[in-house]
């Protein structure tokens, strides 16, 4: 006989943070998977947050783009990429390559990405060709390029182990790089490596930090500039490093004495104690392996480059890099940001690490053939659709990543799309805001799981993710409707694909056609690799240029990829915010994820365990300022801004400073109603990165008298009006909806009731005196909706909601129950009642026998039972003799008059 | 007078159903050997279980679980009992009764429970054959032999009697159609919701249920052949049931002179204007009230033994409360049940569970309750009504039932 082992595992890449955690998907066979650490892989070695660890409950589920759509009506792909050729082509002839863009997403695969790159920067000739890594990295990757000559991460994990502090900057990595935090803490606990925090906000991070420096907005580059002053002045210059492998630390080290001239001025400036400055400084003097980490704190700022060059040039000028346990470490956001910047996927760059220098662009256009290479750098994300909204992009094509909801100005960026005269869009989740109605062709695109490829996590490192299931529908990969549409514009020649291996075995080689070692990244190694080398690639760090042996920690004996080969110090503007606060906008608007959520939610959004953390939007506001604004616990809030507003539930917590508040960006129209914080956003870029001010904006909290409250649990999913304030979560068997309102209760009931299903079986409960309305509606064996308005938010109601939604059958009592909001617990009311006189249940003379009443005498008293009229002591003696834990039936006649 | 020491009173009892034989019972009890007394019952049968008769019809139950009380109870407590005896006269100040027989019988005390009659209105038609009323053994044995042979029956009256006897009689093979006048069923214990409730449940057993129907005819020549509305609509029949309502049966007492209003008017001791004489159940009216349940009849039952056996308990009401099964489907009804101005409702529905509750409260009071289809918790409310508990401890889960207000906490609000 055989024995049934569990499915043979694939080993890929978890499909969310730029830690690029390896793990093991199970299918199940029925389109799902199990979803497991991978313990060999070198990000992780196993371990998996707690999103990764539901990735398995989001496999297969959602509901999907399953078909091509042309105009919203299904098509075949046939049609579809004539349609997206035609679109393109016309646009071409008719207006230039400049009225053509791509808009790409740090989670496509490289594959995918050097295609997209290569047809519009190669062939259609232009380089309005962003990507969301925009609002992600970029203010890195400018900070390297200038102070490297390349977009070159000199660290790596291995570093958490090896250092001694660990500098986390503009990062709750305890929420948003979890595993490598955890690497962090488990560093801290063995050999004592000492953790400083730096934010503008206590988070979770904060808990384990040995130093919490909580800084005022935007200042990071202050205190930063305070440390190079101390490196140089208090011995801390590694002064052969200097002279042999930088330049322009004088003009650097002059600058950060103009921005921190004394202790007390640096005080002032972030509001920090000196005290505490003082000990930061002393820390990292004192420990050579100083690691520091930084993260969206830093990039999404209108100052974002000069904040990453800040950290570098304390780096370089103390030689801690390149060496274990020292440099400095981007924790990247996305899976595969790196991958899309080593494509070239980025406006300003061309490819492979190549800009738009005369001799990269004939050097490209050798090695792709082509007959139309953009010559110059194309525009940035922002200023992408502010051309898109005046109109002179007129065609533009959309992969794996909604502007509509997560650009800074979003309500501006959604309605500017409906400018454009030809817009495509590769999506796999149908319902996604403010996209696909404003699309003219819709690709039905493979997510994670179906798709197969590389990705490369904040180490540089190379990871295959592999398909595990099969694509849904007529999902297909990117690269080949990309490579199509290619085809179908005349570029046949030059997209020959049939496999993702073919398309990165031609990236590895170009990343070393005619590179003498100029360029960092060279992956010629991996060029030649067959079919099944690719397909078994292990997890790999580039550089890997032919016959060299993968590098781990990059610089430590200099070697930049500057015309000189000497990293470059930078002499760093004064901190100062883009957008100061005025009297109309108070406060100091941050913006950043929960720790179970992602981006728009498409995918966290499917799993009921990581809706059970955090299941709606919210302001985070200062216990000083919600009193200045009359705020409690139970409040709403406008928060409104300069572009927008957002109607969220308050959460007052001490780790807000006054003056600032914080709301995450996860939420949209397609999961809330009101909940659209990236449109509240100013669009103020970064001058090199070109990277928005995600972290600042002014703006004021409004209270809001909310008068009702409710949700909703439905196993079909119901439209709400955009207007009520709402948000949506996934629970086991269906969905959740949370929802406040201005309005009456009954008024409120009035209206949400128009969305419930018209089929099925209804129990409901109209409380008029007290404004408490509920309605469950069932089918035979399933509960299919259940709503509670009222004058009050019942968490505990919705809780017992979720847990007994998916329940596999009902009864009269679970349906009260769940129209009551809890569960009946008292026992002693349980069952008929057998002594009217005294109105004693059957539950109660169970109870009380249970606690050895044995006889009419002592059953009567404890309870009376039996003591008045008598009538009830047959029936009392007969559940005194019942067989414990059994129950039984109590007689009722047919027709009976209630007797005395 | 010496003679009364030895002597004992002569107690006349008037009328043997189940107010009658309520009292002997607790005569029995609380005034044994007090007594001689005399129990006169109209109908052939000994006192039997009225309110079982839609039992029987409907074939749940056979005729002889009806008895109230064995035929020994009579001659072991020395109570005369007759049957078909019929008081025809009262002569209140010469303390005697006489019966249709003639006799005429002296009484030191009497008691009169002479219940109640249906209500039959004069209408065309009325003296056909096949139209009748649902009151005692012989109409269900009339009505059981209708069913048997599957015929026509039209019901008119959506009260508990005409509900049930429409139950009896599908249960046993007749074809129903029931005529209401009112705009719902039971429209003095259930609200709008609560009667279309059991309009369902009725439908579901298949009873045609008119409402709104005034009926003008009963059509036929000599037997019943159908009935005729006032809007022109007309169902053919093979019978016809009345159970629009009963009126108190007063007759004796009204010819002897004694109060009367709708029923005998009595005091908290059952006391009518005579003070010789009693009255209770159905008959009597008490503080403006004549109740048509035996609950109260059984109260009223207990105080007036009380006071003949020379006790002070007194009869002070009792809780309109309506707690029965029509057909499997449990009726409680107690109370405010429309919800006066001032008061406030809140009900909870089950279509699933084939259940209804209605919790009426003004303040901190509950006023009324109806609950159709689970009745378990039929107790608690009315005991919160009687007792007038406050019920803000109860929060405003009360009409979710007692199993739920001990838990029941609003959360963060």
């Amino acid at each position: 006989m055989s024995v049934v082992g569990p499915a043979p595992g694939i080993r890929t890449t978890c499909a969310y943070c730029g830690v690029g955690c390896g793990v093991i998907a199970r299918p199940d066979g029925r389109g799902g998977a199990t979803i497991s650490g991978d313990s060999e892989h070198p990000a992780n070695f196993g371990r998996l947050c707690v999103k990764g660890a539901a990735l398995g409950e989001t496999v297969g589920a959602g509901e999907r783009v399953l078909h091509p759509l042309i105009n919203g009506t299904r098509t075949t792909w046939s049609r579809a990429l004539d349609a997206v050729a035609r679109g393109f082509g016309e646009t071409l002839q008719a207006h230039g390559p400049d009225s053509v863009a791509f808009y790409l997403s740090g989670q496509l695969l490289t594959e995918d990405y050097y295609v997209a790159n290569k047809l519009i920067k190669g062939f259609i000739g232009s380089a309005h060709c962003d990507t969301n890594s925009r609002l992600c990295m970029a203010s890195t990757v400018a900070g390297q390029r200038r102070a490297f000559g390349a977009d070159v991460v000199p660290a790596c994990y291995e570093d958490i182990e090896e250092a001694d502090l660990i500098i986390l900057v503009g990062s709750n990595a305890a929420w948003c790089h979890p595993v490598l935090h955890q690497r962090m803490l488990a560093a801290q606990a063995g050999r004592g490596v000492r953790l400083i925090n730096i934010d503008v906000r206590r988070t979770a991070t904060s808990v384990d930090a040995d130093l919490n420096l909580t800084l005022a907005p935007g200042t990071d580059a202050v205190l930063f500039s305070w440390l190079l002053v101390q490196i140089c002045e208090g011995g801390g210059l590694d002064r052969e490093y200097v002279a042999r492998h930088t330049t322009g630390l004088g003009e650097a080290l002059a600058q950060a004495k103009v921005i921190a001239p004394d202790l007390a001025e640096v005080a002032r400036a972030t509001g920090l104690d000196a005290a505490d400055i003082s000990t930061f400084v002393a820390w990292f003097m004192a420990h050579p392996r100083t690691l520091t980490c930084f993260s969206q704190g830093v990039n999404q700022s209108a100052q974002g480059t000069d904040k990453v060059n800040a950290i570098l040039n304390c780096h370089l000028a103390s030689g801690r890099i390149g060496k274990p346990g020292s440099g400095p470490l981007s924790l990247t956001g996305q899976p595969n940001a790196m991958g899309g910047r080593e494509v070239g996927g980025l406006s300003n760059q061309l490819a492979a690490h190549m800009g738009f220098a005369p001799d990269d662009i004939a050097r490209v256009e050798r090695f792709w053939g082509s007959a139309h290479m953009a010559r110059r750098e194309g525009r940035k994300a922002v200023d992408l659709f502010d051309a898109v909204a005046r109109g002179e992009i007129k065609a533009l094509w959309i992969l794996h990543t909604n502007p509509a909801v997560s650009m800074p100005r979003a309500d501006f960026v959604r309605g500017s799309l409906g400018r454009l005269d030809h817009l495509v869009v590769s999506e796999a989740f149908a319902g996604v805001d403010g996209l696909l109605e404003r699309a003219h062709v819709v690709l039905p695109a493979s997510p994670w799981g179906e798709k197969d490829g590389t990705v490369t996590n904040s180490e540089r490192r190379i990871s295959r993710q592999r398909r595990f299931v099969e694509p849904q529908g007529e999902a297909k990969p990117d690269w080949w409707a990309l490579s199509e549409v290619a085809r179908r514009m005349g570029f046949a020649k030059a997209f020959p694909y049939q496999s993702a291996h073919e398309i990165f075995c031609e990236h590895a080689a170009l990343s070393a056609f005619e590179n003498d070692g100029s360029r960092a990244f060279n992956i010629g190694g991996l060029a030649g690799l067959s079919r099944a080398a690719y397909d078994g690639l292990a997890p790999v760090q580039w550089p890997l240029p032919a016959g060299k042996s993968p590098s781990g920690r990059m610089f430590a004996g200099g070697g930049f990829f500057t015309s000189d080969s000497r990293a470059r110090l930078v002499a760093v503007a004064s901190p100062a915010l883009r957008e100061p606060t005025t009297a109309r906008f108070p406060l100091i608007l941050n913006t950043g994820r929960v720790r179970d959520h992602w981006h728009t939610m498409t995918r966290t959004g499917l799993s009921a365990r990581l809706s059970t953390h955090i299941r709606e939007p919210f302001v985070a506001v200062a216990p000083e300022d919600a009193a200045a604004l009359g705020l409690d616990s139970r409040a709403y809030a406008r928060l409104r801004t300069a572009h927008a507003s957002a109607v969220l539930r308050v959460e007052i917590t001490p780790q807000q400073p006054q003056g600032q508040v914080f709301a995450p960006i996860h939420w949209n129209d397609a999961t809330s109603g009101q909940g659209r914080v990236s449109a509240l956003m100013g669009a103020h870029v970064d001058p090199l990165s070109g990277q928005p001010e995600s972290k600042a904006a002014p703006a004021r909290l409004e209270k809001i008298d909310m008068r009702s409250f409710g949700f909703l649990a439905t196993r079909r999913h119901l439209s709400l009006p955009r207007w009520l304030v709402h948000a949506r979560f996934a629970i086991a068997g269906g969905e959740g909806v949370v929802f406040a309102c201005e309005c009456p209760p009954a008024d409120l009931y009035a209206l949400i009731a128009n969305y419930l299903p018209d089929s099925g079986q209804r129990a409901t409960l109209r409380d008029e005196g007290a404004g408490r309305y509920r309605t469950l509606v069932t089918s035979r064996a399933a509960i299919e909706t259940l709503l509670h308005i009222g004058p009050l938010r019942d968490d505990a109601a919705l809780d017992m909601a979720i847990r007994h939604f998916a329940a596999p059958e009902h009864d009269s009592r679970l349906r009260r129950a769940l129209l009551a909001g809890h569960a009946a617990e008292a026992v002693d009311q349980h069952g008929p009642v057998i002594c009217v006189c005294n109105n004693v249940h059957a539950g109660s003379i169970r109870a009380h026998r249970a606690a050895g009443a044995r006889d009419l005498a002592s059953i009567g008293a404890a309870c009376k039972a039996g003591t008045t009229c008598g009538s009830c002591r047959p029936e009392i003696s007969v559940i005194l003799a019942e067989p414990v834990a059994a129950t039984i039936p109590i007689r009722q006649p047919e027709v009976s008059l209630e007797s005395s | 007078m010496l003679s009364t020491r030895f002597t004992r009173e002569t107690l006349v009892i008037v009328g043997n159903g189940m107010a009658g034989a309520r009292l002997c019972a607790e005569l029995v009890a609380q005034a044994p050997q007090r007594y001689d007394i005399l129990v006169l019952g109209a109908e052939p049968e000994p006192a039997y279980n009225r309110v079982l008769l839609s039992s029987v019809l409907a074939g749940e139950i056979d005729e002889a679980a009806l008895s109230l009380h064995p035929q020994e109870f009579y001659a072991s407590h020395h109570i005369k009992m007759e049957t078909s005896a019929k008081a025809v006269a009262l002569d209140a100040a010469g303390h005697s009764i006489t019966l249709a027989d003639g006799r005429t019988i002296a009484f030191d005390r009497l008691v009169l429970a002479t219940g109640s009659q249906p209500l039959m209105p004069p209408l065309p038609g009325m003296g056909l054959e096949g139209v009748m009323a649902f009151r005692d053994l012989a109409d269900t044995r009339r009505l059981q032999a209708l069913a048997a042979r599957a015929a026509e029956v039209v019901v008119i009256g959506g009260g508990l009697l005409g509900l049930e006897a429409a139950a009896g009689l599908v249960r046993r093979g007749a074809k129903v159609r029931l005529l209401h006048l009112m705009d719902r069923l039971m429209e003095r214990q259930l609200d709008h919701a609560g009667a279309a409730h059991l309009r369902r449940a009725m439908e579901r057993r298949g009873i045609v249920v008119e409402i709104g129907a005034s009926t003008s005819a009963i059509r036929g020549e000599q037997q019943v052949e159908g009935v005729a509305l006032a809007d022109g609509r007309s169902f053919g029949a093979q019978a016809v049931v009345w159970a629009i309502g009963i009126k108190p049966e007063i007759t004796l007492a009204r010819s002897a002179g004694l109060e009367t209003g709708r029923g005998i008017k009595v005091d908290d001791r059952m006391r009518t204007s005579h003070a010789d004489i009693y009255a209770l159940g159905e008959c009597a009216e008490h503080r403006a009230q004549v109740y048509g349940l035996v609950e109260p009849a059984y109260a009223q039952a207990a105080a007036l033994a009380s006071h003949l056996g020379g006790g002070d308990a007194a009869y002070e009401g009792s809780v309109l409360a309506t707690h029965l099964k029509i057909a499997g489907v449990g009726i409680f009804s107690c109370g405010d049940v429309q919800g006066a101005q001032g008061t406030s409702s809140a009900v909870l529905e089950d279509a699933a569970g084939g259940i209804y509750r209605k919790v009426v409260t003004e303040g901190d009071r509950l006023k009324g309750a109806v609950l159709v289809g689970d009745t378990e918790d039929a107790g608690f409310y009315r005991d919160l009504l009687a007792q007038g508990t406050p019920i803000g401890g109860f929060g405003a889960d009360l009409v979710f039932g007692p199993q739920f207000f001990s838990t029941g906490t609003q959360v963060a609000a």
